[in-house]
């Protein structure tokens, strides 16, 4: 049962990863990613990570990709010659499949070196706890306070940040 | 654990399997008889100019980034409140936890409260509404001729009337 639940999340995230590859509509590969990202919480709660998975699901699924989906509509250019009939694609014109294949595959097999060489200190055994989220919040109130605080100045720098550079630079 | 995101996965199933059930439905039992009016970009029963492929406001790119910031700050939240009222800590450290763990997530609290009033200060938050665009003619004429012109055939609409 476990086995068939991660296969299907397994597919849902190649799948739809291959879809974005192959696909020319831009919202359609925003869309796919969608279906690619919860294939990854999925797979993140059947290692154990039920709190990783829900922070996927809210910060990735909820918030970045409402984002993405954002910064294709602002960076679109209105074509004002499209009458109310023809259907609204947002094609892609360039493909770029030397840089894109050269850059993926190079990125894969640092990947793969990096998970081949490490040793975890978990691996092989049976998960135990019920859910992380007591030891994650025992451990940021404790031994990780300070790079919790220092979180929580990284994210006042970023809201500073790009709220400045979202506004200061359009024309309007 | 696992056990319980079951319950979960169940839903998501049960969620597409209806949905689909519903769509497919809905797919055998319509007539299928498009036309350019069906066809057309609905947008409040006006009748649609271009279709929908326009550059949107720039806010909207704000707020949601403001949204994915203190959504991040919502998630640090979360196993703070799990373990914050843990009654077994509060014994153990005679009460001090509880206090501690309130100061330190309100110097985390307060620090992102302090972006959000730069961003309000600052108008990031602030609407930015379209100008109407008033058209401005360009006509040798002064506009007090045309004002005294209307006044001189209103009464006589008036009497018509």
């Amino acid at each position: 049962m476990e086995l068939a639940v991660f296969y299907f999340f397994a597919f849902l995230a190649l799948g739809s990863a291959v879809f974005i590859l192959l696909t020319k509509n831009l919202m359609y590969a925003a869309f796919a990613l969608f279906l690619s990202l919860v294939g990854v919480a999925g797979l993140f709660v059947l290692s154990g990570a039920d709190f990783l998975a829900i922070t996927q699901l809210m910060v990735y699924v909820g918030g970045i990709l409402v984002l993405i989906i954002f910064g294709i509509m602002l960076t679109r250019t209105p074509d004002k010659t499209d009458d109310s009939q023809s259907a609204n694609r947002i094609l892609l014109n360039s493909r770029r499949r030397f840089w894109g294949l050269t850059l993926s595959i190079s990125l894969f097999l640092v990947l793969i070196a990096t998970i081949t060489q490490a040793t975890f200190r978990l691996s092989g055994m049976p998960i135990k706890s019920r859910s992380t989220i007591k030891t994650l919040g025992v451990e940021l109130m404790t031994s990780h306070l300070l790079p919790f605080e220092i979180a929580g100045i990284l994210l006042l720098v970023a809201l500073i940040g790009a709220a400045y550079l979202a506004l200061n630079r359009s024309p309007s | 654990m696992l056990t319980d995101f079951g319950i979960l996965l169940l839903f998501i199933l049960a969620g597409l399997g209806l949905l689909g059930l519903i769509l497919g439905i809905g797919r055998l039992l319509r007539p299928d008889r498009p036309n350019p009016e069906k066809n057309a970009t609905y947008e409040s029963g006006e009748e649609p100019v271009g279709n929908a492929n326009v550059q949107f406001n720039v806010r909207f790119y704000v707020v949601a980034l403001l949204f994915v910031l203190f959504e991040i700050e919502l998630i640090f939240l979360f196993p703070w409140a799990v373990v914050f009222g843990n009654e077994d800590l509060i014994q153990q450290t005679d009460g001090r936890w509880g206090w501690f763990a309130l100061a330190e997530m309100t110097v985390f609290v307060g620090m992102l409260i302090l972006g959000l009033a730069y961003a309000w200060v600052k108008g990031y938050l602030d609407w930015v509404r379209p100008k109407p665009a008033i058209p401005a003619t360009e006509s040798p004429v002064p506009a007090a001729l045309y004002e005294a012109i209307n006044k001189k055939y209103e009464s006589k609409t008036v009497n018509k009337t």
